[in-house]
């Protein structure tokens, strides 16, 4: 228990260590978005009455769900290029995410779909809308706003598993503190920082997450606040 | 109440309507035409069929034989356009299915924008008007749930009304009310059979079937076992209805 800490050379790396976070961000934002928007389309296809389609996002779900993700960045990574497509380690990183994300938010979005009572997409069918109509305008947002902490957790988890592109040489967060350390000499002190900026993304990535959901769902908001009319 | 007279052309006919749930046989051949303007109510126990037939008149049940014409539509018709029968028809049911994210008018508002186009200024025009026919003008802000049993049933007749159907279906839609919550619902439906309104209620509310209703149906087993005025449920004919009369009340 004699070991004396000296973050000196570690914090002397910031910069390398913005840019980590940097590409961070860069990873889970657009992975988050396309991953939900995809989630939701499959939720959809699986609640179909098309068998096939329904079968189809069933399996996808199940197969991601039940494969670890850096297996699944290893294939997408080896997979494109034994298929003769250059593409970088970032772009693989990213399509790898976005199919794993998409098929987490897939379950919960279905979950939320189907936790609507049937008498309102009666109600709504039975005033002339469309199916596409219904899902645009009874279903998707009250699925959403039951599921909203749900869909929080995966995100965050999604960001933090970002961490596993390090493998196939994405500088993120996690490889910057792999090549700091190995400069330094100094592991400890340099997983300290990267677990802080994680911890720090997080909470941010949480607070960022709450003010959408405050301005989406604006019957919570007003509601909450009592303003009753 | 002023009888519509029978002479008006008829707006809804059901002949010969079968319609089975695996192996139990619902509706064993109904028949019946409500002329425009009339009120017609059904009654009768507890899995004679009311709630079946009134939902195959809007194509929520598909009917395995026999025909159905709503308004001109052939409801029978795979072919029909689902979207111009809903546009003539209107329901409302026990449980009054408001969008729970959506204030009243938003609520109102929605199909008349999504369905027949019409721009939000219109479309809240029409909600205006409907709220204040159904005695809500001042809850256009609030959400569903800030709303009494009694007052969101009201919501969901407002909505119905908007898109303004040639025909009205009520399911059974005080049931889930308390008795004073009720009369605000049975007024609102009373106001629009003296507007003319041609309508099919499903009720229990023997008293109100009788003053508001031309036509009492009285189901039993599938069947439409006695048909005729208000008067009818105090001169039953037949020992069913008799019997229904004396132990449903
Ligand atoms: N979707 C369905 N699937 C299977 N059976 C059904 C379905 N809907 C109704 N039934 C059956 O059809 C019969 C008639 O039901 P219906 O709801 O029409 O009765 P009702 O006269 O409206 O009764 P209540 O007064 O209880 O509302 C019942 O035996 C019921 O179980
Ligand atoms: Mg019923």
């Amino acid at each position: 228990m004699d070991y004396t800490f000296d973050f000196a050379s570690v914090v002397a790396a910031w910069p390398q260590f913005l840019e980590g976070a940097w590409l961070t961000i860069q990873l889970s934002f657009p992975a988050t978005v396309i991953g939900f928007v995809m989630g939701t389309l499959c939720a959809i296809g699986r609640r179909s009455a098309v068998r096939w389609l329904s079968k189809l996002c069933g399996a996808y779900v199940e197969v991601v769900r039940n494969t670890p993700l850096l297996v699944q960045v290893f294939l997408v990574f080896f997979g494109l290029s034994s298929l003769g497509w250059k593409v970088p380690a970032f772009t693989a990183a990213l399509v790898a995410l976005v199919i794993n994300v998409a098929a987490y938010s897939c379950e919960i979005m279905r979950a939320g779909m189907d936790a609507i009572h049937k008498g309102q997409l009666e109600a709504a069918e039975c005033l002339g809308l469309t199916r596409r109509q219904v899902y645009w305008h009874v279903i998707l947002r009250p699925a959403m706003e039951k599921v909203y902490p749900a869909l929080t957790s995966q995100f965050v988890l999604l960001m933090l598993a970002t961490s596993i592109t390090s493998q196939i040489s994405v500088e993120e967060l996690t490889a910057t503190a792999a090549r700091v350390q190995s400069e330094t000499f100094r592991p400890f002190e340099a997983y300290i920082l990267v677990a802080v900026a994680y911890l720090a993304l997080s909470l941010l990535m949480r607070a960022g997450l709450w003010l959408f959901g405050l301005a989406v769902f604006t019957r919570r908001r007003r509601l909450g606040t009592g303003v009753a009319r | 109440m002023t009888q519509a007279p029978a002479t008006n052309p008829v707006v809804v006919e059901l002949k010969d309507v079968h319609k089975r749930f695996g192996a139990n046989h619902v509706l064993k051949g109904v028949s019946f035409a409500i002329p425009k303007g009339q009120v017609v109510a059904i009654i009768g126990k507890s899995g004679s069929g009311k709630s079946t037939a009134l939902r195959c008149i809007d194509r929520l049940e598909i009917i395995d034989s026999g025909t159905i014409e709503v308004c001109g539509h052939a409801v029978h018709d795979p072919a029909i356009d689902l979207r111009r029968l809903r546009q003539d028809v209107g329901i409302v049911f026990q449980s009054y299915n408001l969008f729970p994210h959506l204030t009243v008018e938003q609520n109102i508002t929605l199909a008349p924008r999504a369905v027949k186009g019409l721009s939000g200024a219109d479309a809240l025009a029409i909600a205006e008007r409907t709220l204040r026919q159904v005695g809500l003008a001042d809850k256009a802000q609030a959400y569903p749930e800030q709303l009494s049993g009694g007052q969101q049933q009201r919501v969901a007749i407002a909505r119905s009304l908007a898109m303004e159907p040639q025909v009205m279906l009520f399911d059974e839609v005080t049931s889930a009310l308390d008795p004073q919550l009720t009369g605000e619902v049975l007024r609102v439906i009373e106001q629009l059979a003296q507007g003319g309104m041609t309508m099919v209620l499903v009720t229990h509310e023997m008293e109100f079937a009788a003053r508001v209703a031309d036509t009492i149906i009285y189901m039993h087993e599938g069947k439409v076992w006695e048909t005729g005025p208000g008067q009818m449920l105090r001169e039953p004919q037949t020992p069913e209805l008799r019997d229904f009369l004396s132990h449903g009340l």
